[in-house]
């Protein structure tokens, strides 16, 4: 578990374009200490996070590890057993929903099916008393923002899913609400609208300076979205930092294997000299690693290596592994093998192609940087 | 069906069906259809064969005081009926969907029970009950008896709809600053509207409708559509009768028919807004 879970190191999307209201230091969102349980069944627990005014924090974690639970607590539809939450340093336990000035975006969309996109807009200014006038003019503004201008008297139904996913985020910034959340809003998208939409939230979150908090499941729009990234795991936060943090140096092995799929090498420490330590393979081979503190001998540690960081070929760097190829797919630019180094131990390696392909069945050399992995103790926890 | 036509056997089975499916039909309509033709028979007699054909029974109909006044009656009742059993049945249905409570699934099961009981019975008990607490037979008795009868009908038609009405909608609308009032008024019951309309008529049709129950619980000298055609019928099968029966067959069927294609247009409208159902 990272230990800056209570004081977020200031990102650089925190200084936003438009000067922030109230006092720019306190966070967005606070939770502290949160607890969230259905009868037995413990949802959420000691789940404590600040969101800074203006960044851009995603939840991530597979389905049912409490991180869509944790968006609705702050909107107000599910109720937390214990700890508080805080928007703009303001308590809102006790808040209702609809009094707690947040704009929330879903998966299906939700737009009002019986509205048009200039009522389903204008909905939540209408429930703040704002002016006629001013409704018109600030629905333009934020259709204009979502690149939908003049669609005001479509009905959702008329609009595609990308289209009324943008009406969607029009929807829940044009009130300039205190924190938006997002809900998987790119999950029921296809994949190039995913990614477009991607970009345009991302967009659209810089431009107004508005606090996002982001669930989702999907790593890759979790790393190219995010000042800060929250992994959690049945029900707890399993790491926290900025994407290249929680990629480059996973706290855990859930992390290791959730974001980017690392190999995994059970071992023991055979020698250690310093913070250079053997590492005997439990798949038969050993490797040279270097420690961020030194090792003892015979500790069991897990070798962490990233798929792009484990080179295939008799040229490569430091470690020198045998292995037979299982499989090798070619993606163009790279390709990705995956060997066995003997006893089932199977690794995959993400290769940019330089010289011919290694081929099924055929045994190879391949090896990592002692400094391009990270070391996991017996419990799963990074050694640091 | 096309492909087996070619077997003998598969034939004379597909022949048998379309015999059957007929003879059902018109098992189904003669009675309606006899009823609509007579009325127009010039006969005195409420019987076949025809003799002619006259709009007298009509107008003999206008002119009976009795019958208007039944009709009115029935009219009026099977409108607060409709409205009182629409809106408790709204209500109803949005509890037992949208919340969970101790003693739901009891709830649910009571609040349909009375479909499920025999007419007679709930009849026989309605007036037990009102004599129990010492109370006359009123219009009031009446109707509210009605709005019991019908009630299970609403509440099953609007639960259906409410289900299918995702809840991400009030969510939405609560998120962006709508009270739950609000958002019930503004989404859910729009939104519900196919369902409010469907059950109205029905508890409309159900207490234009019903004889068994009226029976029991209408005030001495007062008379409903179905309870004044059973009077008539005591005294003679008149043709008159039959153009009473006839009326009625043009407010049961008519209204609901009407009020189906409606429903079906608003339900289209509906439809094309929604989303594909995405689960999680």
């Amino acid at each position: 578990m990272a230990t800056d879970q209570q004081t977020p190191r200031p990102t650089s999307a925190g200084v936003s374009a438009r000067p922030a209201l109230g006092d720019p230091d306190r966070p967005a969102v606070e939770f502290r200490d949160i607890q969230i349980a259905y009868g037995k069944f413990v949802a959420v627990r000691d789940f404590s996070l600040s969101i800074a005014k203006g960044s851009f924090v995603t939840l991530l974690g597979p389905s049912g590890c409490g991180k869509t639970t944790i968006l609705r607590s702050i909107a107000g539809l599910v109720d937390i057993s214990s700890g508080q939450i805080s928007i703009g340093g303001r308590r809102v336990d006790d808040v209702p929903i609809y009094k707690r000035n947040i704009g929330l975006v879903f998966q299906s969309y939700a737009l009002f099916p019986h509205k048009t996109v200039f009522d389903n807009v204008a909905f939540g200014l209408k429930y703040r008393n704002v002016p006629k006038a001013d409704i018109a003019r600030k629905v333009g503004q934020a259709l204009a923002m979502v690149r939908l201008p003049g669609s005001e008297k479509k009905l959702p139904s008329q609009l595609s899913g990308g289209q009324q996913q943008r009406i969607a985020l029009a929807r829940a910034i044009v009130f300039e609400p205190e924190v938006l959340l997002l809900d998987e809003p790119l999950s029921a998208l296809d994949a190039n609208m995913r990614e477009e939409m991607r970009v345009e939230i991302k967009k659209i979150q810089k431009a107004t300076g508005i606090t996002a908090l982001f669930v989702t499941h999907d790593q890759e729009e979790a790393l190219s979205m995010s000042d800060r990234i929250v992994v959690m795991n049945a029900g707890s936060m399993e790491q926290i930092g900025t994407p290249q943090e929680v990629y480059e140096t996973p706290a855990t092995a859930f992390v290791a294997d959730f974001l980017g799929k690392a190999n995994m090498l059970p071992g023991t420490v055979a020698t250690a000299d310093g913070v250079r330590a053997k590492v005997a393979l439990a798949a038969g081979q050993s490797v040279e690693v270097v420690s961020p503190r030194p090792l003892s001998q015979g500790t069991a540690v897990t070798v962490v290596v990233r798929p792009q960081k484990l080179f295939v070929g008799s040229a490569t760097a430091g470690n020198r592994l045998s292995g037979r190829v299982v499989s090798t797919s070619y993606l163009g630019g790279s390709a990705i093998y995956e060997i066995d180094l003997g006893d089932k131990t199977i690794v995959r390696a993400n290769n940019a192609i330089a010289g011919p392909l290694a081929h099924e069945g055929e045994t190879v050399e391949l090896g990592f940087d002692p400094r391009g992995c990270v070391l996991l103790d017996g419990k799963g926890l990074r050694i640091a | 069906m096309t492909a087996r036509s070619g077997d003998k056997e598969g034939r004379w089975a597909w022949r048998m069906t379309g015999f059957i499916t007929v003879c059902v039909y018109v098992f189904m309509f003669a009675p309606i259809i006899a009823t609509v033709i007579l009325s127009f028979n010039s006969s005195m007699f409420g019987g076949f064969p025809m003799t002619g054909f006259s709009l007298q029974w009509y107008v003999k109909l206008m002119g009976n005081e009795q019958v208007l006044a039944a009709f009115r009656t029935s009219l009026w009742i099977a409108l607060v009926t409709a409205v009182v059993t629409t809106a408790v049945g709204v209500v109803t249905a949005f509890a037992l969907v949208r919340f969970e409570f101790r003693g739901k699934q009891m709830l649910s099961t009571l609040v349909i029970l009375p479909a499920l009981v025999p007419e007679t019975i709930l009849g026989v008990g309605l007036l037990v009950l009102i004599k129990a607490v010492d109370q006359p037979r009123t219009l009031l008795i009446l109707v509210l008896g009605h709005i019991l009868l019908a009630v299970p009908y609403v509440v099953l038609i609007v639960q259906a709809r409410m289900v299918g009405v995702r809840r991400v909608y009030e969510e939405a609308a609560l998120s962006l600053g709508a009270s739950r009032f609000s958002s019930f008024r503004e989404i859910t019951l729009p939104l519900l509207i196919p369902a409010v309309i469907a059950g109205a008529l029905l508890a409309f049709t159900i207490s234009f409708d019903n004889t068994s129950a009226s029976l029991f619980w209408r005030p001495a000298g007062v008379e409903t559509m179905p309870t004044q055609i059973l009077s008539m019928l005591k005294i003679s099968i008149s043709p008159e009768i039959n153009a009473l029966g006839t009326v009625m067959i043009l407010v049961t069927v008519g209204i609901p028919l009407v009020g189906g294609i409606i429903l079906q247009s608003l339900t289209r409208l509906r439809r094309r807004g929604e989303p594909k159902e995405e689960t999680q």
